[in-house]
């Protein structure tokens, strides 16, 4: 059972073509990783399927009951505190006392600490402001998550903190996910399938399974992973490379 | 919303920093107590002098009449631009192109002198409140639609996007996103159309002979009194204050909480 089915999507801007014959499937509970090289569509591709962006042609099914999605940038409200920031995710009808539950349960499954949650957006550091982000996400009880390369701001050690916190809140028979990267380290931790994109959005170029569940994977094993599809595999020989459109 | 001892403190910091403001006006007292020994009570009367003519005039109660007169005819000009402007404003910042359709018209109304505005007014609406305060109107509505425009234009439209994947209605995104950016915009805006429409509601009460503190100011000028007509002057700036102090800033602050937290602690007090 499949929790989307992207079929044979295709889009363009401007009369130029961006993405054509884009066929993906999603299963429940399964956490994606779509890679590929910058400017091939990637993010594009995630705004069609989150239903922000009308495709020029192909279907979308969607099983799911909602979605949020995690942008690159947190994109918070600055008028607004952390607290009503991740609160506006909630439905209106709740009681105060369910809104405050729920807030407090996202917010401590993105490691939000209690006095962080009255602060606004201005005194937040960026990985709190990600965080706060991710909550939001979680908050609104969505089945479905997609993340569009949120973590590329973030340093390493934080940037693996909040991998943690998708592997545990995503995937696992939880929540499906489509987690948009071009960082290969970060796609063979947290996905079950990493999907490569072709180079000029034409069509998935390839699939390939991760062995174990994310999270039981560790460091070494990564990153013996990741050295085997970057020297290796020619799938993804494309995805460390700058833009070929603009450049061209 | 924000608790109890927050906005006490900020209610705190406001008082507070009314010293700064006073201290401030001393400056400038001082500078008028230089200027008046330079040239004489006729030319200038001192600074108390005119405290003590604008306590005598506040102790009359036509004077009082006088100065509610000319508050309400500039305030009902006022709220007459802002809701006709933001009305407006919006719309023409939610569609370009009524914005490139009304912006000719807006520097018209901004080339119009004020004076030209007053006499027009005189012909179609005689020398009463509605010259006045369409005056006001007129005024202050050019700045007030440019502001709403703007406020609607700039917005964040990453904010829209975001609310749109949360699944959010149309009119909750406009209510909670965009109507919040828009008010960021405008309460500056919204704090100099007061002054304009009290400056104007002044200019129109002297120019049409209307009653009001401008009738009052020409009464003084006739008999040659500057003492009066300071006193005068400094009335209808108290007025302005109190309006803007009492009304518009607290307004702000309360929207505008977040910005608050945002500014560096030598700023806040």
């Amino acid at each position: 059972m499949s929790a989307l089915t992207l079929n044979d999507i295709g889009h363009a801007f401007l009369g130029r073509t961006v993405l054509d014959r884009v066929t993906l499937d999603i299963g429940e509970g399964e956490l994606v990783a779509l890679v590929g090289p910058s400017g091939c569509g990637k993010s594009t591709l995630l705004h069609i399927a989150a239903g922000l962006v009308e495709p020029r042609h192909g279907r979308i099914n969607r099983t799911y009951v909602r979605h949020a999605v995690v942008f690159q940038e947190p994109r918070l409200l600055p008028w607004a505190t952390a607290r009503k920031n991740i609160g506006m995710a909630l439905p209106e009808r709740l009681s105060v006392r369910d809104r405050h539950d729920r807030i407090l349960s996202a917010a401590a499954a993105a490691a939000l600490e209690g006095e962080d949650l009255d602060k606004y957006p201005v005194q937040l550091s960026g990985g709190m402001k990600q965080r706060t982000a991710i909550a939001r996400a979680l908050a609104s009880e969505a089945d479905f998550l997609f993340f569009d390369e949120p973590f590329t701001a973030l340093d390493p050690a934080l940037r693996r903190h909040m991998q943690d916190i998708v592997i545990g809140h995503v995937g696992s028979g939880k929540r499906g996910g489509l987690f948009i990267t071009h960082d290969m380290a970060e796609a063979v931790r947290i996905a079950h399938r990493v999907v490569a994109l072709d180079r000029r959005g034409n069509g998935i170029s390839g699939k390939r399974h991760i062995s174990l569940m994310p999270g039981e994977r560790d460091e070494r094993m990564v990153f013996e992973t990741v050295q085997h599809f970057m020297k290796q595999d020619p799938l993804f020989r494309h995805v460390e490379e700058l833009d070929e459109r603009r450049a061209g | 919303m924000p608790s109890l001892s927050e906005r006490a403190s900020r209610t705190g910091q406001f008082l507070w920093s009314g010293w700064s403001g006073l201290a401030g006006l001393s400056v400038f007292a001082a500078f008028w107590q230089v200027a008046h020994e330079a040239y004489g009570s006729f030319i200038l009367p001192s600074p108390l002098e005119t405290l003590a003519a604008a306590w005598a005039l506040l102790g009359e109660a036509s004077a009082w009449q006088l100065l509610l007169t000319t508050s309400s005819r500039a305030l009902s000009g006022f709220a007459l631009a802002g809701v006709i402007g933001t009305m407006t404003g919006c719309l023409a910042g939610f569609h370009p192109a009524i914005l490139r359709l009304v912006q000719p018209q807006i520097t018209l109304m901004l080339g119009v002198p004020p004076i030209a505005w007053i006499v027009l007014l005189m012909i179609w609406f005689g020398t009463g409140s509605a010259t006045v305060t369409t005056t006001a109107a007129v005024a202050c509505l050019p700045i007030v639609f440019l502001g709403a425009a703007e406020g609607i234009a700039s917005r964040d439209r990453l904010l829209d996007d975001m609310a749109l994947s949360l699944g959010m209605g149309r009119v909750r995104r406009l209510v909670r996103i965009t109507v919040p950016q828009m008010l960021n915009r405008l309460f500056p805006i919204l704090v100099m159309a007061l002054g304009t429409a009290f400056k104007a509601a002044v200019m129109a009460e002297l120019l049409a002979n209307a009653g009001g503190i401008g009738e009052a100011l020409a009464v003084s000028r006739s008999n040659l009194d500057v003492a009066n007509a300071l006193a005068w002057i400094l009335l209808s700036v108290s007025a302005l204050l109190a309006v803007e102090y009492g009304l518009i800033q607290p307004t702000r602050s309360e929207l505008e909480a977040w910005r608050h937290a945002a500014r560096p602690w030598g700023v806040k007090r």
